[in-house]
């Protein structure tokens, strides 16, 4: 899933400052997940709008709504009325999910009310780790299922770098080392000779070249 | 006319097994504790929202109470720990607001702690009555005239 962060009240209370009426969108789906833009999220944070407005003096009212997916036009359209009926958005959705609302209502400003930071999954109660770099031709068949270019910090296709200690990564050592964990896992499932293989650099080219990506199913195109 | 002088009004989330037994004791023992608090019973303080003390500052309280059992102690073996990082994460957020952060706090008392809960009431009065009114605006100035 995507996982994002609340972004600080201080920085909300600037980016709304123009505006005296504003909803407070959350998406149902991956932000939910990860308690950042949920329903729950929502509440708490437009309280928070409210209260520190009140305190500003800059009156502000704030709608709430929840919608199920804000990167779906399905979804989107019933937050429609909402959004017509406030001066500014203030989306709780991933990236993707504030531009796909922006892109809907050319008059209106959307804002973003979390910062993105991933596609990762929960490792524990509470924690959340990137997993993903959606770099757009998958090595992880390479690699035992571990990425290296995701969580190896200097994105290695051939390591280790020779820092590591133990486990832990040398650049932060509160992290596991990517490339020990390939190992580890690449000798549990009998691969280690995969490790053998000198793998060329990594063309980049469906991921950090020419723009945003797109792709066409043409078999599901009407 | 003399303005009349502010009372703080405290809501407090009292667990079922511990905080609200003790206040009920309180009573039993006629202990006095100031009339300042609106006592809301909760099966455990694990039951608290993060939201609930957002819209207990939000729509006037001057201060919030979460009284939770003695640590270890949870009849749900760990719901006053949850509650203890919720009101954690609400105090800082309050602080980001510019609200004082002393305005939410939580507590853990026994079931037979009738006579530390009125000092920590009393305690929380006291602070609440330092640092002023509600600064949204909507705190009522006598408590003893409004319901919560």
């Amino acid at each position: 899933m995507i996982v994002a962060e609340r972004k600080p009240i201080p920085e909300l209370m600037e980016i709304v400052k123009e505006h005296e009426k504003v909803l407070v969108l959350g998406c149902g789906t991956c932000v939910t997940v990860c308690l950042a833009g949920g329903e729950r999220e929502v509440s708490i944070i437009s309280s928070a709008l409210r209260m520190a407005s009140r305190l500003a003096g800059q009156p502000l009212d704030v709608e709430e709504l929840t919608i199920e997916r804000q990167c779906d036009n399905v979804f989107i359209e019933q937050a429609a009325e909402a959004i017509e009926r406030n001066d500014a958005v203030v989306s709780l959705g991933c990236g993707a999910g504030v531009q796909a609302i922006a892109e809907r209502f050319a008059g209106k400003p959307v804002y973003a009310g979390l910062d993105t930071a991933f596609i990762g999954i929960l490792e524990e109660r509470g924690i959340w780790t990137e997993k993903c770099a959606g770099c757009g031709s998958c090595v992880l068949h390479e690699y035992g299922g571990i990425c290296p270019v995701t969580r190896c910090a200097k994105r290695m296709l051939n390591g280790p770098c020779g820092g590591s200690r133990e486990d832990r990564c040398e650049v932060r050592p509160d992290r596991q080392c990517a490339w020990q964990l390939i190992y580890e896992r690449l000798k549990g499932i009998g691969q280690l000779d995969r490790l053998k293989k000198i793998t060329p650099p990594k063309n980049w080219n469906s991921s950090l070249d020419g723009g945003y990506r797109v792709i066409v199913r043409e078999d599901h195109r009407i | 006319m003399k303005p009349e002088a502010f009372e703080p009004k405290i809501l407090a989330f009292c667990c079922h097994y511990c905080a609200y037994s003790s206040a009920d004791l309180a009573g039993s023992m006629r202990l006095q504790y100031p009339p300042n608090v609106r006592i809301i019973r909760t099966p455990c303080t694990g039951r608290l929202e993060t939201e609930y003390f957002m819209k207990a500052l939000e729509k006037g309280a001057d201060g919030v109470l979460v009284a939770g059992c003695l640590e270890g102690g949870c009849h749900f073996i760990e719901g006053n720990y949850c509650a203890k990082r919720r009101v954690d994460y609400i105090r800082d957020l309050l602080a980001e607001i510019g609200i004082d952060k002393e305005r939410l706090r939580m507590v853990n008392v026994s079931a037979a702690m009738a006579r530390p809960l009125t000092e920590i009431i009393t305690d929380m009065v006291e602070t609440v009555r330092k640092l002023g009114p509600n600064p949204l605006g909507a705190a009522r100035t006598n408590p003893t005239l409004e319901t919560a």
